[in-house]
């Protein structure tokens, strides 16, 4: 009797096992097939077409009357003939002007102004001097150079011509043009132009605005949920704000935005697309999350040492400071991380409050505008172009990547931190 | 004979529930006494009252006046920080901070200020350490995790942390009950060295610890004071019947 129990019992146990591997390989393959498509659509975008060109130029256009370099006149000067007529020299034949339009639109539309910026950059000396600069093809190009433009399409139907395609081709074969390492995606924030487009400025206006939204929320967080476990007398007021902070952590992630919008916009009147705000929104999104995290742990610190500290006769708030707290902080921060991950990863709160702008400068401060990461690539996907498309998929793999190093960052904590007793 | 706590009809209930109904008891001072009586017989419950650690505790209410030297220890000018100093308590489970033993036995005089430099401190500490003579066997690891001494030597640490703030009353509450006969034994004579100095009550499960260490001794039962008495009046006369049954061990 006893024998036949045993074996269905081991036969279930084997069944429940067997289940829950399969979820787990289920989920397991599941991410991987995200990622590896992600990064099958993105890996590209980590090198860009660069043409080659050597240009001439004599720095004492850009003097003033003292001999001090004059930014005003380097702004004005011609850049783009510069690159124009270097290009032309490549293709002696191109003489019409349809036909000039078409070469120049194989080379990026910002060449010329990225050649201003590397010359402004190298600081030469007076006179003039001729040097050999790597310059953005364009998106086009780059696109075809990569193998992601069909070329079996109807000529008129594809954003590239077939004289184009010779032309980048000829490029190719003399050496002048060729893949390389993208350095502008990690060093330019947004542009028009894919090829100059960086993710550098949205890493860096999350990065502020966490900032924002750790120093907001954490400190209150830890407070509040100091105050509910030990100084709150229980009761409906007690219980009432309980519930809330419950519920605050259900709400949909938009309502804050709007909040930020009426409160933070209309009535202190902060500026709009500012990571101060952002930081002020996410901060209240993740406040009911860090709360939780941070009332669980406490109350998981064994009640003895509490009063070790009350029978010396330290007074509440030096229990709670001086023993609990340190002992807790392991649960706390865990909780702030994957706040603060929730946070990095949320899109919807900042689209109110004009964070989704088209900013191409990296922002500095608190209050100047920017845009954060998953903003970005929800801009970036919804662009016609492809190379954007690439890119999207990249700065995807970077915030996964974030998201990730943030969670191990939580795991290390929690195991430094963490004391026997 | 001077009085230290003189307790009248002090009555504790836990909500709805009363655990302890009109005690009425004096403790004198400098000698240990003994509370004992089976479990749930209210005589924890009655110790904490004594440095109002019940305060912590939700819905506990207390009625009955407990004065320490004269001065009612619920009365409005008492702060409960200030009473823990002057009556201290260990617990039942030996509960160090997972600190280092210096900073268990520093931690009372840092945050009552006692020690106006780092050396008095360090001589705070030593002398809580020697007068729980625990110095020779910490003296080279005072930076250790206190977390990693043995049993007894932890709930030395906590007497120590007691000593240090300079009590005059230092309750216990069954500070043996998780140790073994030697560690028993050497807080047992720790604590008759002690009671020349302080004030001692302990609750203790053990009736012949409390026949060993007390001069006096309380039995509780059912959340009455049934008898009190000098310990030997107790352990070999009672007056009650239901003192001679416990100590006979014919219930608890």
């Amino acid at each position: 009797m006893i024998r036949k129990s045993i074996q269905s019992r081991r036969a279930r146990e084997t069944r429940l096992k067997i289940y829950g591997i399969t979820s787990i390989c289920f989920a397991l393959i599941m991410l991987a097939t995200l990622l590896i498509s992600i990064g099958l659509n993105g890996y590209s975008a980590l090198q860009q077409a660069y043409f080659k060109l050597d240009i001439s130029v004599n720095t004492e256009k850009f003097v003033d009357d003292s001999g001090a370099p004059d930014n005003n006149k380097m702004n004005l000067f011609n850049w783009d003939g510069l690159v124009q007529s270097a290009l032309r020299e490549f293709f002696p034949e191109v003489k019409d002007r349809d036909e000039k339009k078409e070469l120049f639109a194989i080379i990026s539309a910002n060449a010329g102004y990225d050649l201003k910026e590397i010359i402004k950059k190298k600081a030469l000396g007076s006179g003039s001097h001729t040097l050999s600069v790597w310059l953005h093809l364009s998106d086009d190009a780059d696109q075809y150079l990569k193998g992601r433009l069909s070329i079996d399409i109807p000529e008129e139907d594809r954003r590239i011509n077939n004289k184009q395609i010779a032309w980048v081709n000829s490029l190719v074969e003399r050496d002048i043009a060729k893949l390389k390492f993208n350095k502008t995606f990690f060093t330019s924030a947004d542009s028009r132009e894919p090829e100059s487009a960086g993710i550098l400025g949205s890493v860096i206006g999350s990065a502020l605005t966490l900032f924002v939204t750790i120093m907001f929320a954490l400190p209150l967080a830890v407070m509040a949920a100091i105050y509910l476990e030990y100084f709150a007398k229980p009761g409906k007021i007690t219980d009432f704000i309980e519930v809330n902070v419950n519920n605050l952590a259900a709400v949909p992630s938009i309502v804050f935005g709007l909040l930020g919008l009426s409160v933070f916009l209309s009535t202190f009147g902060l500026p709009r697309s500012a990571p101060l705000v952002g930081g002020l929104v996410l901060g209240l999104m993740t406040l009911p999350t860090i709360i939780i995290a941070s009332r669980a742990s406490i109350r998981s610190i064994p009640p003895s040492i509490r009063e070790a500290a009350l029978g010396l006769g330290a007074s509440k708030m030096q229990a709670a400071l001086h023993h609990v707290l340190p002992l807790a902080t392991p649960g706390i921060l865990t909780g702030t991380i994957i706040g603060m991950a929730q946070a990095l990863g949320e899109t919807a709160p900042l689209l109110m409050i004009g964070m989704v702008a088209f900013i191409i400068d990296i922002p500095t401060t608190f209050t100047s505008s920017a845009t954060a990461m998953p903003v970005q690539i929800y801009m970036w996907s919804d662009s016609a172009e492809r190379a954007f498309y690439e890119r999207s998929s990249l700065a995807i793999l970077f915030l996964v990547a974030f998201l990730i190093s943030m969670n191990l960052l939580a795991v290390v904590l929690r195991k430094k931190f963490e004391k026997k007793w | 004979m001077t009085s230290k706590f003189r307790t009248k009809k002090v009555e504790v209930s836990y909500g709805d529930k009363k655990a302890i109904r009109d005690i009425s008891l004096d403790i004198e001072k400098n000698i240990i006494t003994a509370l004992i009586g089976p479990s749930g017989c209210g005589k924890s419950t009655f110790l904490r009252c004594l440095n109002r650690m019940n305060d912590v505790i939700e819905n506990c209410s207390i009625k009955g006046s407990i004065h320490l030297d004269e001065q009612d220890i619920y009365g409005p000018d008492i702060d409960p920080v200030e009473l823990r100093a002057r009556v201290g308590m260990v617990f039942q489970k030996a509960n160090p901070f997972p600190k280092s033993i210096f900073d268990n036995i520093a931690y009372g005089p840092r945050i009552h200020g006692l020690a106006s430099n780092d050396s008095e401190l360090k001589d705070i500490v030593h002398n809580s350490l020697e007068k729980a003579g625990l110095m020779d066997e910490v003296k080279d690891r005072l930076n250790d995790q206190a977390t990693g001494l043995s049993g007894g030597q932890q709930q030395r640490i906590c007497i120590a942390r007691a000593i240090a703030v300079s009590p005059e009353v230092i309750l216990m509450d069954e500070p043996c009950s998780a140790l073994d006969p030697i560690a028993t034994a050497k807080i047992e004579e720790l604590m008759s060295e002690l009671c020349e100095s302080y004030t001692i009550i302990i609750v203790t499960h053990s009736m012949q610890q409390a026949a060993r260490v007390s001069k006096k001794t309380a039995f509780f039962h059912l959340g009455d004071l049934i008898e009190y008495n000098d310990t030997d009046k107790i352990f070999t006369q009672p007056e009650n019947q239901k003192t001679q049954d416990y100590i006979t061990g014919r219930f608890g």
